[in-house]
Protein backbone atom coordinates (compact mmCIF):
# COMPACT_ATOMS: atom_id res chain seq x y z
CA UNK A 1 0.00 0.00 0.00
CA UNK A 2 1.16 3.54 -0.68
CA UNK A 3 -0.10 6.87 0.59
CA UNK A 4 -0.22 8.48 -2.89
CA UNK A 5 -1.78 6.47 -5.71
CA UNK A 6 1.09 7.63 -7.97
CA UNK A 7 -1.16 7.81 -11.00
CA UNK A 8 -0.57 11.33 -12.24
CA UNK A 9 1.61 14.40 -11.84
CA UNK A 10 0.28 17.46 -10.10
CA UNK A 11 -0.89 20.07 -12.58
CA UNK A 12 -2.46 23.32 -11.47
CA UNK A 13 -5.57 24.53 -13.28
CA UNK A 14 -3.98 27.94 -13.93
CA UNK A 15 -1.86 28.61 -17.08
CA UNK A 16 -2.50 25.32 -18.82
CA UNK A 17 -2.32 25.13 -22.63
CA UNK A 18 -5.80 25.79 -24.02
CA UNK A 19 -7.86 22.83 -25.15
CA UNK A 20 -9.98 23.41 -28.25
CA UNK A 21 -13.13 21.43 -28.88
CA UNK A 22 -14.53 20.89 -32.37
CA UNK A 23 -16.57 23.77 -33.78
CA UNK A 24 -15.12 26.17 -31.22
CA UNK A 25 -17.41 24.80 -28.52
CA UNK A 26 -16.50 25.62 -24.93
CA UNK A 27 -17.38 22.46 -23.07
CA UNK A 28 -17.55 18.83 -24.13
CA UNK A 29 -20.76 17.45 -22.64
CA UNK A 30 -21.02 13.71 -22.43
CA UNK A 31 -23.91 11.81 -20.93
CA UNK A 32 -23.08 8.52 -19.23
CA UNK A 33 -26.10 6.29 -18.59
CA UNK A 34 -25.21 3.39 -16.35
CA UNK A 35 -26.91 0.39 -17.94
CA UNK A 36 -26.60 -2.10 -15.14
CA UNK A 37 -27.64 -5.49 -13.92
CA UNK A 38 -27.75 -6.12 -10.20
CA UNK A 39 -28.09 -9.75 -9.17
CA UNK A 40 -30.87 -10.69 -6.79
CA UNK A 41 -28.72 -13.20 -4.88
CA UNK A 42 -25.03 -12.53 -5.59
CA UNK A 43 -22.25 -14.39 -3.78
CA UNK A 44 -20.80 -12.65 -0.74
CA UNK A 45 -17.68 -10.54 -1.14
CA UNK A 46 -15.34 -10.28 1.85
CA UNK A 47 -15.16 -6.47 1.66
CA UNK A 48 -18.60 -5.29 0.64
CA UNK A 49 -22.21 -6.36 0.96
CA UNK A 50 -24.23 -6.19 -2.23
CA UNK A 51 -27.52 -5.43 -0.52
CA UNK A 52 -28.38 -3.88 2.82
CA UNK A 53 -31.14 -6.42 3.51
CA UNK A 54 -31.20 -10.20 3.44
CA UNK A 55 -31.74 -11.39 -0.14
CA UNK A 56 -34.02 -10.67 -1.85
CA UNK A 57 -33.75 -6.94 -1.19
CA UNK A 58 -37.03 -6.35 -2.98
CA UNK A 59 -36.94 -2.56 -3.15
CA UNK A 60 -33.26 -2.40 -4.06
CA UNK A 61 -33.57 -5.01 -6.78
CA UNK A 62 -36.91 -3.86 -8.18
CA UNK A 63 -35.87 -0.20 -8.21
CA UNK A 64 -32.95 -1.11 -10.50
CA UNK A 65 -35.11 -3.43 -12.57
CA UNK A 66 -37.23 -0.35 -13.32
CA UNK A 67 -34.34 0.86 -15.50
CA UNK A 68 -34.62 -2.01 -17.89
CA UNK A 69 -38.41 -2.42 -17.92
CA UNK A 70 -39.45 1.24 -18.01
CA UNK A 71 -37.05 4.09 -17.50
CA UNK A 72 -34.16 3.32 -19.86
CA UNK A 73 -36.50 3.84 -22.78
CA UNK A 74 -37.89 7.07 -21.37
CA UNK A 75 -34.41 8.46 -20.60
CA UNK A 76 -32.97 7.43 -23.97
CA UNK A 77 -35.81 9.11 -25.87
CA UNK A 78 -35.25 12.36 -23.97
CA UNK A 79 -31.50 12.30 -24.64
CA UNK A 80 -32.04 11.65 -28.32
CA UNK A 81 -34.68 14.36 -28.62
CA UNK A 82 -32.21 16.94 -27.32
CA UNK A 83 -29.23 15.69 -29.31
CA UNK A 84 -27.18 14.02 -26.58
CA UNK A 85 -25.69 10.59 -27.39
CA UNK A 86 -24.85 8.22 -24.56
CA UNK A 87 -21.56 6.70 -23.50
CA UNK A 88 -22.70 3.67 -21.61
CA UNK A 89 -21.23 2.42 -18.40
CA UNK A 90 -22.29 -1.18 -18.97
CA UNK A 91 -22.64 -4.15 -16.65
CA UNK A 92 -21.68 -6.42 -19.50
CA UNK A 93 -23.92 -9.29 -18.31
CA UNK A 94 -26.79 -7.06 -19.40
CA UNK A 95 -25.87 -8.27 -22.90
CA UNK A 96 -27.12 -11.70 -21.79
CA UNK A 97 -29.98 -10.73 -19.47
CA UNK A 98 -31.58 -7.92 -21.42
CA UNK A 99 -29.95 -7.71 -24.87
CA UNK A 100 -32.90 -5.60 -25.99
CA UNK A 101 -31.67 -2.69 -23.86
CA UNK A 102 -28.12 -3.01 -25.17
CA UNK A 103 -29.34 -3.23 -28.76
CA UNK A 104 -31.42 -0.11 -28.26
CA UNK A 105 -28.42 1.86 -27.00
CA UNK A 106 -26.30 0.55 -29.87
CA UNK A 107 -28.94 1.48 -32.43
CA UNK A 108 -28.98 5.03 -31.06
CA UNK A 109 -25.26 5.30 -31.80
CA UNK A 110 -24.15 5.16 -28.18
CA UNK A 111 -20.67 4.13 -27.15
CA UNK A 112 -20.05 1.35 -24.60
CA UNK A 113 -17.41 1.03 -21.95
CA UNK A 114 -17.22 -1.60 -19.25
CA UNK A 115 -18.61 -1.25 -15.76
CA UNK A 116 -17.70 -4.84 -14.90
CA UNK A 117 -19.74 -8.01 -15.30
CA UNK A 118 -22.43 -7.18 -12.74
CA UNK A 119 -22.78 -4.22 -10.44
CA UNK A 120 -22.99 -6.77 -7.63
CA UNK A 121 -19.48 -8.25 -8.27
CA UNK A 122 -16.69 -6.24 -6.77
CA UNK A 123 -13.05 -6.11 -7.85
CA UNK A 124 -11.49 -5.61 -4.41
CA UNK A 125 -9.06 -8.45 -3.64
CA UNK A 126 -9.09 -9.89 -7.15
CA UNK A 127 -5.71 -11.17 -8.17
CA UNK A 128 -4.26 -10.13 -11.51
CA UNK A 129 -5.53 -13.18 -13.39
CA UNK A 130 -9.04 -12.65 -12.03
CA UNK A 131 -9.00 -9.04 -13.10
CA UNK A 132 -7.72 -10.05 -16.53
CA UNK A 133 -10.66 -12.42 -16.75
CA UNK A 134 -13.23 -9.66 -16.20
CA UNK A 135 -11.47 -7.34 -18.65
CA UNK A 136 -11.30 -10.05 -21.31
CA UNK A 137 -14.92 -11.00 -20.62
CA UNK A 138 -15.92 -7.34 -21.01
CA UNK A 139 -14.10 -6.89 -24.31
CA UNK A 140 -15.47 -10.13 -25.73
CA UNK A 141 -19.02 -9.69 -24.49
CA UNK A 142 -19.46 -6.14 -25.76
CA UNK A 143 -17.87 -7.00 -29.09
CA UNK A 144 -20.19 -9.98 -29.56
CA UNK A 145 -23.29 -8.00 -28.59
CA UNK A 146 -22.64 -4.69 -30.33
CA UNK A 147 -19.66 -4.99 -32.70
CA UNK A 148 -17.97 -2.25 -30.66
CA UNK A 149 -14.58 -2.52 -29.00
CA UNK A 150 -14.69 -0.93 -25.58
CA UNK A 151 -12.30 1.96 -25.05
CA UNK A 152 -13.01 2.80 -21.44
CA UNK A 153 -13.56 1.46 -17.95
CA UNK A 154 -15.59 2.48 -14.95
CA UNK A 155 -14.82 -0.02 -12.22
CA UNK A 156 -17.77 -2.23 -11.21
CA UNK A 157 -19.55 -0.37 -8.40
CA UNK A 158 -16.37 1.78 -8.32
CA UNK A 159 -14.31 -1.07 -6.85
CA UNK A 160 -10.64 -1.19 -7.83
CA UNK A 161 -7.37 -2.90 -7.27
CA UNK A 162 -3.99 -1.25 -7.68
CA UNK A 163 -3.59 -3.25 -10.90
CA UNK A 164 -6.78 -2.13 -12.62
CA UNK A 165 -5.44 0.85 -14.53
CA UNK A 166 -2.24 -0.95 -15.57
CA UNK A 167 -4.27 -3.85 -16.90
CA UNK A 168 -6.86 -1.88 -18.86
CA UNK A 169 -4.03 0.10 -20.49
CA UNK A 170 -2.31 -3.17 -21.38
CA UNK A 171 -5.51 -4.37 -23.06
CA UNK A 172 -5.51 -1.22 -25.18
CA UNK A 173 -8.26 0.74 -23.50
CA UNK A 174 -7.96 4.51 -23.83
CA UNK A 175 -9.69 5.99 -20.83
CA UNK A 176 -10.67 5.49 -17.22
CA UNK A 177 -13.67 7.16 -15.62
CA UNK A 178 -12.59 6.37 -12.08
CA UNK A 179 -10.51 9.44 -11.21
CA UNK A 180 -12.16 12.66 -10.09
CA UNK A 181 -9.25 15.04 -9.82
CA UNK A 182 -9.93 17.36 -12.77
CA UNK A 183 -12.41 19.02 -15.15
CA UNK A 184 -10.15 18.32 -18.14
CA UNK A 185 -8.79 15.06 -19.53
CA UNK A 186 -5.52 14.17 -17.86
CA UNK A 187 -2.69 11.76 -18.49
CA UNK A 188 -2.56 8.71 -16.22
CA UNK A 189 0.70 6.83 -15.80
CA UNK A 190 0.53 3.06 -16.01
CA UNK A 191 3.14 0.34 -16.43
CA UNK A 192 1.77 -0.21 -19.96
CA UNK A 193 1.85 3.41 -21.12
CA UNK A 194 -0.58 6.25 -20.79
CA UNK A 195 -4.28 6.20 -20.16
CA UNK A 196 -6.59 9.19 -20.28
CA UNK A 197 -8.48 10.17 -17.19
CA UNK A 198 -11.89 11.08 -18.56
CA UNK A 199 -13.72 13.49 -16.28
CA UNK A 200 -16.75 11.65 -14.93
CA UNK A 201 -18.60 13.10 -11.97
CA UNK A 202 -19.77 12.04 -8.59
CA UNK A 203 -21.04 15.50 -7.70
CA UNK A 204 -23.56 15.83 -10.53
CA UNK A 205 -24.24 12.10 -10.74
CA UNK A 206 -27.97 11.64 -10.35
CA UNK A 207 -27.33 9.21 -7.50
CA UNK A 208 -25.51 11.91 -5.53
CA UNK A 209 -28.10 14.50 -6.47
CA UNK A 210 -31.03 12.47 -5.21
CA UNK A 211 -29.54 10.30 -2.46
CA UNK A 212 -26.57 12.19 -1.07
CA UNK A 213 -27.76 15.78 -1.51
CA UNK A 214 -31.48 14.93 -1.41
CA UNK A 215 -32.32 17.30 -4.23
CA UNK A 216 -35.75 17.70 -5.69
CA UNK A 217 -35.95 16.94 -9.42
CA UNK A 218 -35.98 20.64 -10.23
CA UNK A 219 -33.03 21.37 -7.97
CA UNK A 220 -31.05 18.66 -9.74
CA UNK A 221 -31.96 20.04 -13.16
CA UNK A 222 -30.84 23.48 -12.01
CA UNK A 223 -27.57 21.96 -10.75
CA UNK A 224 -26.84 20.54 -14.19
CA UNK A 225 -27.44 23.89 -15.87
CA UNK A 226 -25.22 25.72 -13.36
CA UNK A 227 -22.46 23.15 -13.74
CA UNK A 228 -22.66 23.55 -17.50
CA UNK A 229 -22.64 27.36 -17.47
CA UNK A 230 -19.60 27.60 -15.25
CA UNK A 231 -17.61 25.04 -17.23
CA UNK A 232 -18.62 26.79 -20.49
CA UNK A 233 -17.45 30.14 -19.10
CA UNK A 234 -14.06 28.62 -18.29
CA UNK A 235 -13.75 26.77 -21.62
CA UNK A 236 -11.76 23.71 -22.72
CA UNK A 237 -13.58 21.71 -20.10
CA UNK A 238 -15.50 18.44 -19.88
CA UNK A 239 -18.89 18.00 -18.26
CA UNK A 240 -20.13 14.52 -17.63
CA UNK A 241 -23.73 13.79 -16.71
CA UNK A 242 -23.70 10.30 -15.13
CA UNK A 243 -27.17 8.81 -14.97
CA UNK A 244 -29.12 5.82 -13.77
CA UNK A 245 -32.39 5.39 -15.60
CA UNK A 246 -34.13 4.13 -12.45
CA UNK A 247 -33.41 7.51 -10.87
CA UNK A 248 -33.52 10.14 -13.62
CA UNK A 249 -36.19 8.23 -15.53
CA UNK A 250 -38.74 8.34 -12.72
CA UNK A 251 -41.85 10.17 -13.86
CA UNK A 252 -41.31 13.14 -11.54
CA UNK A 253 -37.70 13.64 -12.61
CA UNK A 254 -37.67 13.14 -16.35
CA UNK A 255 -39.52 16.37 -17.21
CA UNK A 256 -37.16 18.71 -15.34
CA UNK A 257 -34.19 16.73 -16.72
CA UNK A 258 -35.48 17.17 -20.27
CA UNK A 259 -35.73 20.91 -19.64
CA UNK A 260 -32.13 21.01 -18.41
CA UNK A 261 -30.90 19.22 -21.53
CA UNK A 262 -32.91 21.60 -23.71
CA UNK A 263 -31.36 24.58 -21.93
CA UNK A 264 -27.83 23.21 -22.29
CA UNK A 265 -28.37 22.44 -25.96
CA UNK A 266 -29.88 25.88 -26.65
CA UNK A 267 -26.95 27.70 -25.04
CA UNK A 268 -24.77 27.01 -28.08
CA UNK A 269 -21.53 26.44 -26.18
CA UNK A 270 -21.91 22.69 -25.65
CA UNK A 271 -20.29 19.97 -27.72
CA UNK A 272 -22.60 17.01 -27.09
CA UNK A 273 -20.37 14.01 -27.67
CA UNK A 274 -19.26 10.55 -26.63
CA UNK A 275 -16.34 9.86 -24.33
CA UNK A 276 -14.24 8.37 -27.12
CA UNK A 277 -14.59 11.54 -29.16
CA UNK A 278 -13.28 13.56 -26.22
CA UNK A 279 -10.33 11.20 -25.92
CA UNK A 280 -9.56 11.59 -29.63
CA UNK A 281 -9.88 15.38 -29.64
CA UNK A 282 -7.72 15.72 -26.55
CA UNK A 283 -5.03 13.34 -27.73
CA UNK A 284 -4.77 15.17 -31.05
CA UNK A 285 -3.76 18.29 -29.12
CA UNK A 286 -1.03 16.69 -27.01
CA UNK B 1 -4.83 -11.42 -2.56
CA UNK B 2 -7.27 -13.51 -4.45
CA UNK B 3 -10.98 -14.14 -4.37
CA UNK B 4 -12.65 -17.52 -4.24
CA UNK B 5 -12.93 -18.75 -7.86
CA UNK B 6 -16.68 -19.07 -7.37
CA UNK B 7 -16.85 -15.32 -7.18
CA UNK B 8 -16.11 -15.22 -10.92
CA UNK B 9 -18.71 -17.85 -11.83
CA UNK B 10 -22.05 -16.61 -13.15
CA UNK B 11 -24.52 -19.50 -13.10
CA UNK B 12 -27.57 -17.31 -13.82
CA UNK B 13 -26.09 -15.31 -16.70
CA UNK B 14 -28.80 -15.91 -19.27
CA UNK B 15 -31.60 -14.19 -21.14
CA UNK B 16 -34.19 -12.75 -18.75
CA UNK B 17 -33.68 -12.63 -15.02
CA UNK B 18 -31.39 -14.34 -12.55
CA UNK B 19 -34.51 -15.68 -10.79
CA UNK B 20 -37.81 -17.29 -11.77
CA UNK B 21 -40.22 -15.11 -9.82
CA UNK B 22 -41.52 -13.25 -12.87
CA UNK B 23 -40.79 -12.86 -16.56
CA UNK B 24 -38.74 -10.15 -18.25
CA UNK B 25 -40.81 -7.59 -20.14
CA UNK B 26 -40.18 -4.00 -21.24
CA UNK B 27 -43.20 -1.73 -20.90
CA UNK B 28 -43.25 -0.41 -24.48
CA UNK B 29 -43.46 -3.92 -25.90
CA UNK B 30 -46.80 -4.60 -24.20
CA UNK B 31 -50.17 -3.79 -25.66
CA UNK B 32 -51.17 -0.29 -24.49
CA UNK B 33 -53.63 -0.18 -21.61
CA UNK B 34 -56.75 2.02 -21.74
CA UNK B 35 -58.25 3.02 -18.40
CA UNK B 36 -62.05 3.40 -18.05
CA UNK B 37 -63.41 6.42 -19.90
CA UNK B 38 -60.29 6.54 -22.07
CA UNK B 39 -58.30 8.17 -19.27
CA UNK B 40 -54.49 8.21 -19.54
CA UNK B 41 -53.38 8.26 -15.92
CA UNK B 42 -54.78 6.14 -13.12
CA UNK B 43 -54.19 8.17 -9.95
CA UNK B 44 -53.92 5.62 -7.16
CA UNK B 45 -53.92 7.03 -3.65
CA UNK B 46 -52.69 4.49 -1.11
CA UNK B 47 -52.64 5.44 2.58
CA UNK B 48 -50.62 3.38 5.05
CA UNK B 49 -52.45 3.13 8.36
CA UNK B 50 -50.14 1.70 10.97
CA UNK B 51 -49.96 0.86 14.64
CA UNK B 52 -46.51 0.86 16.24
CA UNK B 53 -46.35 -1.14 19.48
CA UNK B 54 -44.49 0.72 22.21
CA UNK B 55 -42.21 -2.33 22.42
CA UNK B 56 -40.52 -2.47 19.00
CA UNK B 57 -39.25 -5.67 17.43
CA UNK B 58 -36.06 -5.92 15.40
CA UNK B 59 -36.73 -9.35 13.94
CA UNK B 60 -36.27 -9.49 11.08
CA UNK B 61 -35.84 -5.69 11.07
CA UNK B 62 -37.32 -2.60 12.71
CA UNK B 63 -39.99 -0.93 10.59
CA UNK B 64 -39.41 2.59 9.26
CA UNK B 65 -41.09 5.09 11.56
CA UNK B 66 -40.85 2.81 14.60
CA UNK B 67 -39.81 3.68 18.17
CA UNK B 68 -36.41 5.34 18.51
CA UNK B 69 -35.76 6.22 22.14
CA UNK B 70 -35.32 4.09 25.23
CA UNK B 71 -38.56 2.63 26.57
CA UNK B 72 -41.10 4.15 26.85
CA UNK B 73 -40.87 6.19 23.63
CA UNK B 74 -44.04 8.19 24.16
CA UNK B 75 -42.76 10.73 21.64
CA UNK B 76 -42.87 8.45 18.59
CA UNK B 77 -45.74 6.30 19.80
CA UNK B 78 -48.04 9.28 20.13
CA UNK B 79 -46.75 11.10 17.05
CA UNK B 80 -47.71 8.04 14.97
CA UNK B 81 -51.08 7.84 16.74
CA UNK B 82 -51.62 11.49 15.86
CA UNK B 83 -51.65 10.38 12.22
CA UNK B 84 -54.27 7.72 12.92
CA UNK B 85 -56.57 9.90 15.07
CA UNK B 86 -56.22 13.27 13.33
CA UNK B 87 -54.21 13.17 10.11
CA UNK B 88 -56.15 10.26 8.69
CA UNK B 89 -59.45 12.09 9.19
CA UNK B 90 -58.04 15.10 7.36
CA UNK B 91 -57.23 12.74 4.51
CA UNK B 92 -60.69 11.15 4.56
CA UNK B 93 -62.24 14.61 4.38
CA UNK B 94 -59.94 15.59 1.53
CA UNK B 95 -60.93 12.46 -0.40
CA UNK B 96 -64.63 13.10 0.25
CA UNK B 97 -64.34 16.69 -0.96
CA UNK B 98 -63.22 15.59 -4.42
CA UNK B 99 -65.10 12.29 -4.56
CA UNK B 100 -61.90 10.23 -4.61
CA UNK B 101 -61.79 6.56 -3.72
CA UNK B 102 -58.50 5.42 -2.21
CA UNK B 103 -56.77 2.29 -0.94
CA UNK B 104 -56.09 2.10 2.78
CA UNK B 105 -53.21 -0.26 3.56
CA UNK B 106 -54.01 -1.18 7.12
CA UNK B 107 -52.28 -3.17 9.81
CA UNK B 108 -54.51 -5.89 11.24
CA UNK B 109 -54.02 -4.18 14.60
CA UNK B 110 -55.77 -1.05 13.32
CA UNK B 111 -58.84 -3.15 12.49
CA UNK B 112 -58.76 -4.80 15.91
CA UNK B 113 -58.14 -1.67 17.93
CA UNK B 114 -60.13 0.96 16.04
CA UNK B 115 -63.28 -0.52 14.48
CA UNK B 116 -64.68 3.02 14.07
CA UNK B 117 -61.98 3.68 11.51
CA UNK B 118 -62.89 0.54 9.58
CA UNK B 119 -66.53 1.61 9.58
CA UNK B 120 -65.66 5.10 8.34
CA UNK B 121 -63.52 3.66 5.56
CA UNK B 122 -66.30 1.30 4.59
CA UNK B 123 -68.99 3.96 4.49
CA UNK B 124 -66.78 6.16 2.32
CA UNK B 125 -66.26 3.28 -0.12
CA UNK B 126 -62.50 3.04 0.14
CA UNK B 127 -60.65 -0.22 -0.40
CA UNK B 128 -58.76 -1.92 2.43
CA UNK B 129 -55.41 -3.54 1.62
CA UNK B 130 -53.77 -5.80 4.18
CA UNK B 131 -50.55 -4.31 5.56
CA UNK B 132 -49.27 -6.97 7.97
CA UNK B 133 -50.27 -7.36 11.60
CA UNK B 134 -48.74 -4.33 13.25
CA UNK B 135 -45.47 -2.53 12.74
CA UNK B 136 -43.58 -5.37 14.38
CA UNK B 137 -44.80 -7.61 11.56
CA UNK B 138 -41.87 -7.14 9.23
CA UNK B 139 -40.94 -9.80 6.69
CA UNK B 140 -37.53 -10.71 5.29
CA UNK B 141 -35.58 -13.86 4.59
CA UNK B 142 -34.81 -15.32 7.99
CA UNK B 143 -38.40 -15.17 9.21
CA UNK B 144 -39.53 -18.78 9.54
CA UNK B 145 -42.00 -19.83 6.89
CA UNK B 146 -44.60 -20.91 9.44
CA UNK B 147 -44.34 -17.55 11.20
CA UNK B 148 -44.70 -15.66 7.95
CA UNK B 149 -47.73 -17.74 6.96
CA UNK B 150 -49.30 -17.08 10.35
CA UNK B 151 -48.57 -13.37 10.13
CA UNK B 152 -50.31 -13.11 6.76
CA UNK B 153 -53.33 -15.08 8.00
CA UNK B 154 -53.57 -13.04 11.19
CA UNK B 155 -53.56 -9.78 9.26
CA UNK B 156 -56.26 -10.97 6.84
CA UNK B 157 -58.39 -12.45 9.62
CA UNK B 158 -58.32 -9.29 11.71
CA UNK B 159 -59.33 -7.10 8.79
CA UNK B 160 -62.02 -9.51 7.63
CA UNK B 161 -63.49 -9.65 11.11
CA UNK B 162 -63.77 -5.86 11.35
CA UNK B 163 -64.62 -5.04 7.75
CA UNK B 164 -66.71 -8.05 6.80
CA UNK B 165 -64.62 -8.79 3.74
CA UNK B 166 -61.20 -10.28 3.18
CA UNK B 167 -58.73 -7.93 1.48
CA UNK B 168 -57.55 -8.80 -2.04
CA UNK B 169 -54.38 -6.74 -1.84
CA UNK B 170 -51.23 -6.88 0.28
CA UNK B 171 -48.53 -4.35 1.11
CA UNK B 172 -45.55 -5.55 3.13
CA UNK B 173 -43.94 -3.24 5.65
CA UNK B 174 -41.17 -1.35 3.82
CA UNK B 175 -42.20 -3.49 0.79
CA UNK B 176 -39.85 -6.13 2.21
CA UNK B 177 -40.39 -9.77 1.31
CA UNK B 178 -38.68 -13.09 1.89
CA UNK B 179 -38.10 -15.72 -0.79
CA UNK B 180 -41.38 -17.28 0.39
CA UNK B 181 -43.65 -14.24 0.37
CA UNK B 182 -44.97 -14.36 -3.20
CA UNK B 183 -45.94 -18.01 -2.73
CA UNK B 184 -47.47 -17.47 0.70
CA UNK B 185 -49.52 -14.48 -0.43
CA UNK B 186 -50.92 -16.53 -3.30
CA UNK B 187 -51.66 -19.47 -0.98
CA UNK B 188 -53.49 -17.10 1.36
CA UNK B 189 -55.88 -16.25 -1.46
CA UNK B 190 -54.61 -12.74 -2.13
CA UNK B 191 -54.95 -11.37 -5.65
CA UNK B 192 -52.21 -8.77 -5.67
CA UNK B 193 -49.31 -7.26 -3.78
CA UNK B 194 -47.79 -3.78 -4.04
CA UNK B 195 -44.19 -4.47 -3.04
CA UNK B 196 -42.19 -4.55 -6.29
CA UNK B 197 -41.40 -1.07 -7.61
CA UNK B 198 -39.94 -2.23 -10.92
CA UNK B 199 -42.71 -1.09 -13.27
CA UNK B 200 -45.45 1.45 -13.90
CA UNK B 201 -48.18 -1.02 -14.81
CA UNK B 202 -49.42 -4.17 -13.07
CA UNK B 203 -47.75 -7.46 -13.99
CA UNK B 204 -48.03 -11.11 -12.93
CA UNK B 205 -45.62 -13.27 -10.99
CA UNK B 206 -45.05 -16.76 -12.40
CA UNK B 207 -47.50 -18.11 -9.81
CA UNK B 208 -50.31 -15.80 -10.96
CA UNK B 209 -50.20 -13.23 -8.16
CA UNK B 210 -50.43 -9.70 -9.59
CA UNK B 211 -47.99 -6.95 -8.60
CA UNK B 212 -49.37 -3.43 -8.57
CA UNK B 213 -46.26 -1.22 -8.32
CA UNK B 214 -46.47 1.38 -5.58
CA UNK B 215 -43.71 3.85 -6.44
CA UNK B 216 -41.63 4.38 -3.29
CA UNK B 217 -39.72 7.33 -4.72
CA UNK B 218 -42.94 9.33 -5.03
CA UNK B 219 -44.05 8.60 -1.46
CA UNK B 220 -44.38 11.30 1.17
CA UNK B 221 -41.98 9.26 3.31
CA UNK B 222 -39.22 9.35 0.68
CA UNK B 223 -39.64 12.95 -0.44
CA UNK B 224 -40.55 14.63 2.85
CA UNK B 225 -39.07 12.44 5.59
CA UNK B 226 -36.01 10.99 3.86
CA UNK B 227 -35.11 13.72 1.38
CA UNK B 228 -36.31 16.48 3.72
CA UNK B 229 -38.24 18.32 1.03
CA UNK B 230 -41.25 20.53 1.77
CA UNK B 231 -44.86 19.55 1.11
CA UNK B 232 -44.84 22.06 -1.74
CA UNK B 233 -41.81 20.37 -3.28
CA UNK B 234 -43.57 17.00 -2.90
CA UNK B 235 -46.67 18.37 -4.64
CA UNK B 236 -44.54 19.85 -7.41
CA UNK B 237 -42.89 16.50 -8.02
CA UNK B 238 -46.24 14.73 -8.20
CA UNK B 239 -47.60 17.32 -10.64
CA UNK B 240 -44.50 16.96 -12.79
CA UNK B 241 -44.97 13.18 -12.74
CA UNK B 242 -48.60 13.48 -13.77
CA UNK B 243 -47.76 15.85 -16.61
CA UNK B 244 -45.15 13.46 -17.94
CA UNK B 245 -47.29 10.33 -17.63
CA UNK B 246 -50.27 11.98 -19.30
CA UNK B 247 -48.11 12.39 -22.40
CA UNK B 248 -46.83 8.83 -22.60
CA UNK B 249 -48.30 6.31 -25.01
CA UNK B 250 -50.84 4.08 -23.28
CA UNK B 251 -52.34 4.19 -19.82
CA UNK B 252 -50.02 4.73 -16.89
CA UNK B 253 -50.37 4.72 -13.09
CA UNK B 254 -49.45 7.56 -10.76
CA UNK B 255 -49.23 5.98 -7.30
CA UNK B 256 -49.44 8.36 -4.35
CA UNK B 257 -48.29 6.49 -1.28
CA UNK B 258 -49.03 8.69 1.73
CA UNK B 259 -48.77 8.42 5.48
CA UNK B 260 -51.17 10.18 7.86
CA UNK B 261 -48.48 11.16 10.37
CA UNK B 262 -46.42 12.71 7.56
CA UNK B 263 -48.74 14.36 5.04
CA UNK B 264 -51.66 14.78 7.45
CA UNK B 265 -49.99 17.48 9.56
CA UNK B 266 -51.66 20.89 9.66
CA UNK B 267 -48.85 22.65 7.80
CA UNK B 268 -48.71 20.03 5.05
CA UNK B 269 -52.30 18.95 4.44
CA UNK B 270 -53.25 22.08 2.49
CA UNK B 271 -50.63 21.33 -0.15
CA UNK B 272 -51.90 17.75 -0.42
CA UNK B 273 -55.57 18.79 -0.62
CA UNK B 274 -54.78 21.25 -3.40
CA UNK B 275 -52.69 18.62 -5.18
CA UNK B 276 -55.32 15.89 -5.28
CA UNK B 277 -58.07 18.36 -6.19
CA UNK B 278 -55.89 19.55 -9.04
CA UNK B 279 -55.14 16.01 -10.23
CA UNK B 280 -58.76 14.86 -9.97
CA UNK B 281 -59.84 17.80 -12.13
CA UNK B 282 -57.42 16.90 -14.91
CA UNK B 283 -59.23 15.47 -17.94
CA UNK B 284 -56.64 12.64 -18.23
CA UNK B 285 -57.10 11.45 -14.63
CA UNK B 286 -58.90 8.38 -13.38
CA UNK B 287 -58.73 8.42 -9.58
CA UNK B 288 -59.17 4.82 -8.47
CA UNK B 289 -58.24 2.37 -5.71
CA UNK B 290 -55.73 -0.41 -6.35
CA UNK B 291 -58.27 -3.21 -6.80
CA UNK B 292 -60.11 -1.28 -9.54
CA UNK B 293 -56.84 -0.63 -11.35
CA UNK B 294 -55.91 -4.30 -11.17
CA UNK B 295 -59.37 -5.25 -12.48
CA UNK B 296 -59.17 -2.80 -15.39
CA UNK B 297 -55.72 -4.11 -16.27
CA UNK B 298 -56.73 -7.78 -15.91
CA UNK B 299 -59.69 -7.30 -18.24
CA UNK B 300 -57.27 -6.22 -20.98
CA UNK B 301 -54.83 -9.13 -20.68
Amino acid sequence: MRPDPELYAFSRYRDRPAIEWPGGKRVAVWVAPNLEYYEIDPPAHPKRKAWTRPHPDVVGYAHRDHSNRVSHWRMADVMERHGFPGSVSLSVALCQHHPEVVADANARGWEFFSHGIYNTRYAYEMDESQERAIIEDSIRTVRDATGQTIRGWLAPALTHTVNTLDLIAEYGLDYTCDLYHDDQPQRVRTRSGDLISMPYSLEVNDHYGFFIYNMSPREYADTLVRQFRRLADEGGTVMCIPLHAYLIGQPHRIGPFAEALAEIAADGRAWPCRAGEIADAWRAQQ
Amino acid sequence: MTLDPGYLAYPHRRHGYDHDLYAWSAIHERRPIAWPGGKRVAVWICVSLEWFPLIPSDTPFRAPGHMQTAYPDYRHYTAREYGTRVGFYRLLDAFAKIGATASIAMNGAIAERYPEIVADIGSAGHEIIAHSTDMNGTIATGLAEAEERALIAQSLDAIEKAAGARPRGWLSIARSQSWNTVRLLKEAGLGYCCDWVNDELPWRFANGLVNLPLNHELSDRQIITVQQQSADSYAQSVRDAFDWLAGEPGGRILPLHVTPYIIGLPYRIDAFEALIADLAARPEAWVAPGGAIVDAWTAQQ
